[in-house]
């Protein structure tokens, strides 16, 4: 017997077995509990392409909701060879690679401007990047020999913190945005870029946005340089610093 | 405490050195606060006496009372006097009057001092029915708690946070009927900010909606339904923080809440707002709160959300005690103190859940007739839904073992976004099954002599004891500017609200306070 191999071309989920197709959802309904209930996730799931939709679980959930779990396999897949993702691309350096790749490349200290803007008042992800003491044990930035770090700290109007760019003549900003509820951190970051075009600063640094709901192509879209998501370290930011700023050098 | 719950062997001596540091540290701070009063605080009178509502442009009518006399040179002998004078020298009510003042038809300064008598009477009649208006309600929860009884400990603690009073509702109510002993309604980011309490139902913020008394009293309208309906006595709760502190304590007694957030020392920390104004405005906030018997909730989890939850326990430890002593000095009987901690360690640490009961423990040991508020892992919750759920199991059997009093549920979705209606659903089932099958295990376990349990809970003792040596030493205002918790420094004079603070004048009256203080001295006595 043999297994059945990946067809790249043709990826699906795996639950037990190559090519299954098994998902399993969960999701609450605005109605009381019963076979009709059932019936209605059923058909509901049904509607969204699965098929062998399996209700393993449903609960009463009191005043007319109803909670289930729900299984069922999918006959959809993608062709993984022509996926593109889209990321921060910069070979990876530790602390010591990237000030000496600093000092050779560029050839001075780069200045760093970081804040929590608009109304969030969420520091720990800036502070685990920039902070010495950094994250999982990967120093932060202000540990680097080449990095000169202004932290701001959070709740900093985007006009505070072009005028600190301004002022201490910043290479590199760093945003974080931590609350999404409403797309308020989408808000909050075009903010950001529209005053520093206004004030003709946007060319002049290397903007970056960060947080656990950033990703790259998001941060783009929005006019930054790059973005970064959960679970970034310290030496991932600084490694995309110095391979850009070198770039700017030359 | 009827629960049997095991026992740790703190060193007595530095129990009792623990609590009169503690009450050193703020009786220095309480000097201060006597000498002081509040544009925050005024308000609450102001509120007290009747005044509400906003005038054309918006502005809720106790700030413009206030305003109005701030502007006009006489707040430092408090809002009381100019409001009785005026009601006298116009034959208005309280209300009336703001309403006047809102059209700018007067200023209260303006008016003739009338004669002190009748004034001073008028004062009398005024205070007593809104201290009257405050007791009956008192009274009417009291007595539904007894009628419907009062859940088993620990409680389970949810919270709504849909941003719509009225969606909040539907999902108040559908918690309750799975099981919830508490709503909290999460208020929107930001609001601790304001320097008003906005006016009117409310449908919108971020995070939360405002905290209003019309939003107060339709929640707890739809609870007082819902409680009959399952025939358990519901409590409500939110948040007595910020720039508005004690009047929203005077909102929560005059709707009927059970619970406030309200910690002595959070909003200078997490939200800069100005040391004095925050000291100041939580006397007279849990003197409403003691008054009503309004349960407070101390906010120690939030230190070890931003510093490490091993090293610097201890720095919760010695916030409990302060906070503690801030509350007997409001006359609040420990059984309305909800004393803040939470199980926050690092999920990789070996033993983490070892030092966690020996915190639990240690809370529940040191404030042995306070009802100990649990917070739940928050930190190092993630996108792994699983994972989170499972952490959120041993969090409960934590409790139930150590015998907290109010447990906030855990919620999977943590890391992702404010609760969905089946997240509270899991939360609540996942406590239910653990508190149901280990209901009896406190009174089964005894921890080992110079067991690593034993050891933790009194070395973080210890500790505690030794910062608050050196708090006592600094002065609390200058521990803070240190860093001393959370490691998040303030400055003394800096921070939002500072100028609403004045010093009290010779002929300064404050005659709510007055009165509420003079009877919960008596019940102590
Ligand atoms: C701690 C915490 C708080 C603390 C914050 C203390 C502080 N000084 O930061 C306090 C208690 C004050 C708080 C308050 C609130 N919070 Co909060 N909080 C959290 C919590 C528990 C942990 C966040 C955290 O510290 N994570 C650890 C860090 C290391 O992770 P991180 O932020 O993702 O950062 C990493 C990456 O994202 C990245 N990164 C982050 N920023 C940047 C920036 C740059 C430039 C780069 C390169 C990388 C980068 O690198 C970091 C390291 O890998 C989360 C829940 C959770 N587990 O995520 C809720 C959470 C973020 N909070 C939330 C909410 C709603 C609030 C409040 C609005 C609640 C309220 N109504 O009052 C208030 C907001 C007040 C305000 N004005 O913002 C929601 C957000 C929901 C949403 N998606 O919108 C969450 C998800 C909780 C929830 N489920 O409701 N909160």
């Amino acid at each position: 017997m043999s297994v059945k191999k990946v067809n790249l071309s043709h990826i699906k989920p795996y639950g037990d077995q190559m090519d299954d197709g098994a998902v399993q959802l969960s999701f609450t309904l605005p109605v009381s509990n019963g076979p009709r209930a059932r019936e209605a996730a059923r058909q509901l799931v049904s509607s969204m392409g699965f098929s062998e939709v399996q209700i393993v679980f449903s609960e009463d959930l009191g005043d007319d909701f109803t909670f289930f779990v729900v299984y069922g396999r999918t006959e959809k897949f993608v062709d993984y060879d022509s996926i593109k993702a889209l990321g921060v691309e910069s070979p990876k350096m530790d602390m010591e690679q990237v000030d000496e790749y600093i000092s050779t490349n560029v050839r001075r200290p780069v200045t760093i401007v970081g804040a929590t803007i608009g109304t969030d008042a969420h520091t720990v992800g800036l502070d685990s990047i920039l902070n010495m003491k950094g994250f999982h044990g990967d120093s932060g930035l202000e540990r680097y020999k080449m990095f000169k770090v202004y932290n701001l700290g959070s709740q900093v109007a985007p006009t505070e913190l072009a005028k600190k760019v301004r002022d201490v003549n910043a290479d590199v900003v760093l945003v974080s945005q931590v609350v999404t509820q409403r797309n308020i951190h989408i808000k909050h970051l075009t903010e950001l870029v529209d005053v520093l075009e206004a004030e003709g600063m946007r060319d002049k640094v290397l903007l970056i946005a960060g947080g656990p709901r950033i990703t790259h192509e998001l941060a783009v879209e929005l006019g930054y340089d790059a973005g970064f998501g959960a679970g970034t370290m310290p030496s991932d930011v600084a490694s995309y610093i110095a391979s850009e700023m070198a770039k700017r050098t030359q | 405490m009827n629960k049997k719950i095991p026992h740790l062997d703190l060193d007595e001596n530095l129990v009792r050195r623990a609590r009169e540091l503690a009450k050193d540290v703020t009786d220095d701070v309480q000097r201060f606060i006597d000498a002081k009063s509040t544009t925050s605080v005024e308000r609450t009178v102001a509120r007290l006496y009747g005044i509400d509502g906003i005038d054309a442009e918006g502005v809720p009518l106790p700030n413009v009372v206030v305003d109005d006399v701030k502007n006009g040179g006489g707040i430092d002998r408090g809002i009381a006097y100019w409001i009785a004078n005026g009601c006298v020298a116009k034959s208005m009510t309280p209300q009336e009057l703001a309403e006047a003042i809102g059209r700018r038809e007067f200023s209260l300064m303006d008016l003739p001092p009338q004669n002190e008598g009748i004034v001073a009477e008028k004062i009398d009649e005024m205070t007593r029915s809104a201290v009257k208006r405050i007791a009956e309600v008192r009274e009417m929860r009291d007595r539904m708690l007894e009628e419907l009884g009062d859940p088993p400990q620990p409680y389970l603690y949810v919270i709504v946070a849909t941003g719509n009073i009225y969606e909040d509702v539907v999902q108040a109510r559908a918690a309750v009927k799975e099981g919830a002993d508490i709503v909290a309604v999460i208020r929107s980011t930001a609001q601790s900010l304001l320097d008003y309490v906005p006016y009117g139902a409310t449908t919108e913020g971020y995070g939360g909606t405002y905290a209003t008394q019309e939003n107060f009293k339709i929640m707890r309208r739809a609870l007082d339904e819902v409680q009959q309906e399952v025939g358990r006595y519901v409590r409500l709760t939110n948040y007595a923080s910020g720039l508005c502190m004690p009047e929203i304590s005077a909102m929560g007694a005059l709707e009927g809440l059970d619970f406030l957030l309200n910690d002595s020392m959070y909003g200078i920390l997490f939200r800069n707002i100005n040391m004095i104004r925050t000291f100041v405005d939580q006397y007279t906030s849990r003197l409403i709160s003691a008054y009503s018997h309004i349960t407070i909730n101390t906010g120690e989890d939030n230190y070890i959300k931003t510093s490490d939850p091993i090293d610097r326990a201890h720095t919760v430890t010695t916030s409990q005690l302060i906070n503690e002593q801030f509350a007997l000095k409001s006359y609040m009987k420990p059984k309305y103190m909800g004393i803040g901690h939470a199980f926050e360690i690092d999920p990789d640490v070996p033993n983490g859940f070892l030092y966690e009961i020996a915190h639990a423990m240690l809370t529940r040991e040191l404030f042995p007739e306070a009802t100990p508020k649990y917070m739940p892992p928050t930190r190092h919750m993630t996108g792994n839904i699983f994972k989170g759920y499972a952490m959120n199991t041993l969090y409960n059997l934590v409790s139930i073992m150590t015998g907290q009093s109010i447990q906030l549920l855990g919620m999977l979705t943590e890391a992702v976004h404010t609760p969905f209606l089946q997240d509270r659903y899991l939360a609540i089932s996942n406590a239910k099954y653990v508190f149901n099958n280990a209901k009896n295990i406190g009174g089964e376990i005894v921890f080992k002599r110079d067991g690593f349990i034993q050891k933790r809970a009194n070395e973080v003792l210890e500790n505690a004891v030794k910062l608050l040596e050196h708090v006592k030493e600094v002065g609390l205002i200058s521990a803070i500017e240190e860093g001393t918790f959370g490691d998040i420094a303030r400055k003394r004079d800096e921070g939002k609200g500072g100028d609403g603070v004045f010093s009290k004048g010779e002929d300064y009256y404050n005659p709510i306070l007055e009165s509420m203080v003079d009877e919960l001295r008596g019940e102590r006595v």
